[in-house]
């Protein structure tokens, strides 16, 4: 069972923003969804878990790339010809 | 440049969230033809959302090589389409620019993700649009709006410029009114692109043929069962007839994996979206973050203001799959089911060339009539499958209930794309006759 507490853990490790009024809601909706999941407790693996795609690997080459004052057109902050982030200390 | 198409749709289902009034185009293969794409799909001084308000107002300064390919086979840039945000939803009706119509009848949702571009097909604003398909994104608008869509075999088309959701399991695809136009447009986007390191080089060229002589037509058991609506399977039962009579030969399949599909799915594409979405964050585009807060509590305000409920479920269920003391429950056991379903899939090929079934559980539903996130999930519990798989899965028009389209899915081999568009241009030059 994930608890209101779990949630607003959840919540927080994600960066995400959650309103108290989300919280009782968003709590029974993760039940739900896990109670659907534990199905994935009976998986039994006739291998190794399946990798994905594998790694193509190829070489460094510099290749043209966007001129500055393109990719700091979507910006919000910017100074000097960096972008801005919020303080992180 | 060969011209401008005057572009003034009369957009009564809400399918674009934006329209380019003055669509230049060139020489080429679709000269002057209006295609539709996906707001989720990189184009140069084109906003381009994703469905969402952390993104309005955002304008790409590069074009993803699918769109480069329709400039330059000469396509006009109509509009960008309505989606679900992020791609998160089977309805559309998570857009942050409300939600869209279904042409065949306004009270019901068009399916989704892709659900601005297959209302724009479907209500004849367009003959073509692409769409994207993660757990059934181009599949489900097409069958609910009675369209044709492709997912193509996971590395065929180039996802370079696609704002990512679930890395691993989605595809960009074609959408039309016939599989000759779906063939078409694939034809167009199927060119293979280094800057996508999961691609290889398959071009696609190919011109539908209806001869079917001889197919092996796998038909599963799990995709008539518990859930799918009788009328649909009926109807889609009545399709792999037609194909039968052209000269196919229906054979008994079975995909036991099937039933941890959805929950492998889920566990796969919200750990994956986890990662690909903490990008928003406000700094590099999007609403501008405040930047004298802290760096979590900016995030985190920003993030609640622009991204939608279920977007931030999506993140939150991925981030908790993907925690420390989790993952080997969830994410771990979700790869070894993957892995299984992939199998089950190769090994049924040995026996069919394809594998037919609804394409949808239910024909399109009602606006609010899911509104618990675990029935949505549900929904997409046939289309799922071919992503994990990644093979590649058409949805053509085979008939209706209670007026509304029903889909046929069928499925192919990896790479074998040609062979599922022929198997739903045989049905459909069939049917048309």
């Amino acid at each position: 069972m994930i608890t209101e507490n779990d949630i607003e853990h959840i919540a927080e490790l994600a960066d995400i923003g959650i309103s108290k009024d989300e919280v009782p809601e968003f709590t029974i909706q993760f039940n739900a969804i896990l109670e659907y999941f534990a199905v994935l407790d009976t998986v039994e693996g006739e291998g190794v878990p399946d990798a994905g795609p594998t790694n193509v690997f190829r070489e460094d080459e510099p290749r043209p790339s966007l001129p500055q004052e393109a990719v700091l057109a979507n910006a919000g902050s910017t100074e000097d010809g960096f972008i801005k982030a919020p303080r992180v200390m | 440049m060969a011209g401008t198409l005057n572009f003034a749709p009369d957009d009564r289902y809400n399918a674009f969230i934006t329209t380019c009034r003055e669509a230049p185009f060139g020489d080429g293969a679709l000269a002057g033809v209006a295609v539709a794409v996906k707001d989720n799909i990189s184009t140069a001084g084109i906003q381009t959302t994703c469905g969402s308000r952390i993104l309005e107002g955002y304008i790409p300064p590069y074009d993803a090589h699918v769109v480069e390919l329709l400039r330059g086979a000469g396509a006009a840039i109509v509009g960008k389409t309505n989606m679900d945000e992020f791609g998160m939803g089977s309805t559309t009706e998570t857009s942050a620019f409300g939600p869209t119509r279904n042409p065949v009848d306004r009270e019901r949702v068009p399916g989704g993700s892709s659900g601005g571009s297959a209302a724009a097909v479907a209500a004849g604003l367009v003959p073509m649009a692409l769409g994207t398909d993660t757990g059934g994104s181009i599949r489900c608008p097409a069958a609910f709006c009675g369209i044709v869509g492709l997912k193509p075999t996971y590395g065929r088309v180039s996802r370079y410029g696609l704002i990512a959701y679930a890395t691993s399991l989605e595809q960009i695809g074609p959408m039309a009114r016939t599989v000759e136009d779906v063939s078409r447009l694939m034809s167009v986007i199927a060119r293979y692109d280094p800057r996508d390191s999961t691609m290889l080089d398959r071009p696609y060229d190919h011109q539908p043929s209806a001869d079917i002589t001889g197919l092996r037509v796998g038909v599963p058991e799990e995709y008539f069962g518990e859930g799918v609506d009788e009328r649909v399977a009926r109807t889609v039962r009545d399709a792999i007839g037609v194909l039968e009579d052209l000269g196919a030969s229906p054979v008994q399949v079975s995909i036991p994996g099937m039933r941890y599909a959805l929950a492998a799915y889920y566990v796969i594409s919200t750990g994956e979206a986890s990662s690909n979405l903490a990008r928003f964050d406000g700094v590099r585009y999007g609403p501008a973050v405040d930047t004298r807060k802290t760096w979590h509590e900016a995030y985190r305000e920003l993030r609640h203001a622009n991204l939608g409920a279920e977007v931030r479920r999506r993140i939150m269920l991925g981030t908790f799959a993907l925690s420390a003391g989790y993952a080997g429950r969830y994410y771990t056991k979700a790869q070894v089911a993957r892995g299984n379903i992939r199998q089950d899939f190769e090994r049924a090929f040995r026996d069919v060339d394809v594998i037919a079934g609804p394409t949808m559980p239910t024909v399109a539903f009602r606006f609010g009539e899911k509104n618990d996130p675990l029935s949505l999930y549900l929904a997409d519990i046939l289309t799922a499958p071919a992503n994990l798989a990644g093979i590649p899965a058409i949805s053509v028009p085979c008939g209706r209930v209670e007026g509304l389209p029903v889909g046929l899915q069928v499925m192919g081999r990896r790479f074998e794309d040609e062979r599922v568009i022929d198997a739903a241009y045989a049905y459909e030059q069939e049917v048309r006759a």
